[in-house]
């Protein structure tokens, strides 16, 4: 997938700067406290291709999507789908943006209305932003959408409780797809199936981007996952950035511990290599993100952390197209085992 | 595998719930054991009866299901035994831990009271020996600052906390075996991987048998010994787990390892099974995977394949292990 049949120029279709989002957690005396659920994060994604948003819980990275969608209201930041500014857009232009932005979320059970069949629920977006003229053309619509995500036309009069899981999914998919919008937000969106049908939606979601040329930022807390969906992958923890690169460079040379740690805690698909192979286990738990640690939050778990990291967490540039942001990447890169 | 000597066997287990024409099959003539000091895994997707076999055997199923089969706990059938005499063996005997520790642990107890409770119950210990043992037990699972910690309530503490308090709990009375059914599913990876390897090691110390339930072929690769692989209510596989990973015999097990991204080994496509599993109310005449099978053999489509050995050790419910 090459971004150069896109219409308009090399500009990123969305591009994110400094976002932080912050939660008020109530007050201590006279001061106020927040919880630091996303702190000066950045990235961009390109017209066509995957960004994979992999994190631990409390990592922030679904209140990224959810800062991107405005489903919360991000504390500071930009970000820009195709040069217009989402955050500040309102009216006219807002509702625009939320045609263009869509989410397919982790569990189709409680995403899709039980009380509404399943064309009601995918010609929904068609009708609040008005965009085909007759019943008839909504109609054919849905049952093109049904054709895309492979669903059977008659499942338009089912509903929600007759499907399976993975049908569900099939049907929000659908959805988010019916009002021709530039980006898809999946946030989990195959953590809740089964293994078998994991692998039908995976498969789904990269025919859909190869036939429409879309754009996904597809949140995940599962390594593996990631790294066969994605272009370009983003790794998080405790509201910040770890590490960001292409995909290749990221997953064959992790430089950052966590990164590290993250893959290590993956079962090997051997037992054999399995039982006898080291892995990097972190001790102690995830600090509060009301009162995070100074400097690197990951440093009070990190089996690199040296004094230092309390003061400085540097950007450091492996490649052209891969940073850690780690004031330890060479002992990580030394240390590191290949798996 | 000898039903005499083994920590817990279960023997052609049935459970079904309803009756008539709405009838839901969920297990179906399930058999497998555990030895002392062994691991087994029962892998399955939801609906393939995984959970259900288990409770049912420890007699923890719903109230309205119907239980049949025979279930040895150190040679005693479980499912032969009255309500109060099942509570006592059970107690003693048995160790349970679930997916989700917060509805599993009271939030209104101590996390002392917690694991005091059964020690002084089962064991007869006095309430000081009891915390004394509470104590070790909170050492034991690898919690940090354990004497605090017992005073804790369930929600002050991380997901991860907890899991361990319910380990701590689940081997207070030392049972001869442990069951865990999705433990570490609710938990982040790297969480995973510390319960994970305190299991492995408190396995070695204590020797206890251990069922440990997933989705996740996995997870279970690190652990067990044994696997059996579930599907609609039958057991479609089962094997040692090198076995299972270097030669799976049955199409769904083959079906399982390939739909799974793996780490640093890139496809186009994954191998997805297509479909959905079965209704336990309407379950196909023959192979209960045939819809499903992307070899689907004439005589399959009504036929069900006996559980037959295909190796010393290795039984599959399929006649077709030559095609691969």
């Amino acid at each position: 997938m090459t971004p150069d049949d896109a219409s308009t120029t090399d500009r990123p279709l969305l591009s994110v700067r400094d976002l932080s989002v912050r939660f008020p957690a109530g007050r201590e005396g006279r001061v106020r406290r927040w919880v630091h659920a996303v702190e000066g994060v950045g990235f961009d994604v390109e017209r066509g291709r995957t960004l994979g948003l992999v994190g631990e819980s409390g990592s922030g990275k679904s209140t990224i999507g959810n800062a991107l969608t405005g489903l919360v209201r991000a504390t500071s930041g930009t970000v820009h789908l195709d040069g217009t500014d989402v955050l500040t857009a309102r009216g006219r232009a807002a509702r625009e943006l939320r045609r263009r932005i869509a989410m397919v979320f982790q569990d189709p059970y409680a995403s899709l209305d039980p009380r509404r069949s399943i064309g009601a629920t995918i010609r929904e977006p068609l009708d609040v932003h008005r965009l085909l003229a007759s019943r008839a053309q909504r109609a054919a619509r849905v049952a093109e959408l049904l054709d895309l995500v492979g669903l059977p036309a008659q499942a338009a009069q089912r509903y929600p409780h007759e499907l399976s899981g993975g049908q569900r999914q099939r049907v929000s998919i659908a959805r988010a797809l019916a009002a021709d919008p530039d980006l898809i937000v999946l946030d989990e969106a195959t953590a809740s199936l089964d293994v078998s049908v994991q692998a039908q939606i995976m498969n789904l979601l990269r025919r859909l981007q190869r036939e429409l040329g879309l754009t996904y930022l597809f949140i995940s807390h599962d390594l593996a996952a990631v790294e066969h969906m994605s272009h370009r992958v983003v790794v998080m923890y405790l509201g910040r950035l770890m590490e960001q690169g292409e995909r290749s460079g990221l997953y064959e040379r992790p430089a950052h511990p966590y990164t590290q740690a993250l893959m290590s805690a993956i079962p090997a698909d051997d037992p054999a290599v399995e039982r006898t192979r080291e892995r990097i286990l972190l001790s102690g738990e995830l600090p509060s993100p009301v009162d995070p640690p100074s400097g690197c939050v990951f440093r009070t778990r990190c089996p690199l952390a040296i004094d230092a990291c309390a003061d400085h967490v540097p950007p450091v540039h492996l490649d052209v197209d891969h940073t850690a942001w780690c004031l330890r990447t060479d002992a990580a890169l030394a240390g590191r085992a290949p798996r | 595998m000898s039903t005499t000597t083994a920590a817990l066997a279960v023997e052609d287990l049935h459970v079904t719930i309803g009756r008539g024409a709405r009838v839901a099959r969920i297990v179906r003539g399930v058999s497998w054991s555990v030895q002392p000091g062994q691991t087994l895994g029962v892998v399955g997707e939801s609906g393939s009866g995984k959970s259900m076999s288990v409770l049912a055997a420890t007699g923890l199923a719903p109230a309205t299901a119907r239980v049949e089969g025979r279930a040895f706990l150190d040679g005693t059938d479980l499912l032969g035994l009255g309500p109060g005499e099942l509570r006592r063996t059970r107690g003693r005997g048995l160790g349970f831990v679930f997916q989700d520790p917060m509805t599993s642990l009271n939030p209104l107890l101590t996390v002392e009271r917690q694991i005091t409770e059964g020690i002084e119950e089962h064991l007869g210990a006095t309430r000081r020996a009891a915390r004394t043992r509470a104590l070790e037990l909170l050492e034991m699972v690898g919690i940090p600052d354990a004497a605090r910690r017992l005073e804790a309530y369930p929600h002050q503490m991380s997901g991860g906390m907890r899991q361990r308090v319910m380990i701590a709990i689940a081997l207070a009375c030392e049972p001869t075996m442990l069951v865990a059914d999705e433990p570490t599913t609710a938990l982040d990876v790297t969480t995973q991987a510390q319960i994970l390897d305190i299991v492995r090691e408190l396995q070695e110390r204590i020797g206890m048998g251990v069922v440990w339930i997933s989705h996740d072929l996995g997870v279970v690769g690190g652990l067990a010994d044994e696997v059996v692989v579930m599907y609609g209510g039958q057991v479609l596989e089962s094997a040692g787990v090198q076995t299972l990973h270097d030669a799976p015999a049955h199409p769904y097990t083959r079906g399982l390892l390939g739909a799974r991204p793996r780490l640093g080994r890139l496809r186009e496509e994954l191998v997805a099974i297509p479909g959905a599993p079965p209704d336990p109310r309407a379950l196909p005449g023959g192979c209960v995977f045939y819809e499903r099978c992307p070899i689907k053999a004439e005589r399959c489509a009504h036929e069900v394949p006996p559980l037959a050995e295909v190796a010393p050790g290795h039984l599959a419910r399929t006649f077709c292990t030559e095609e691969r």
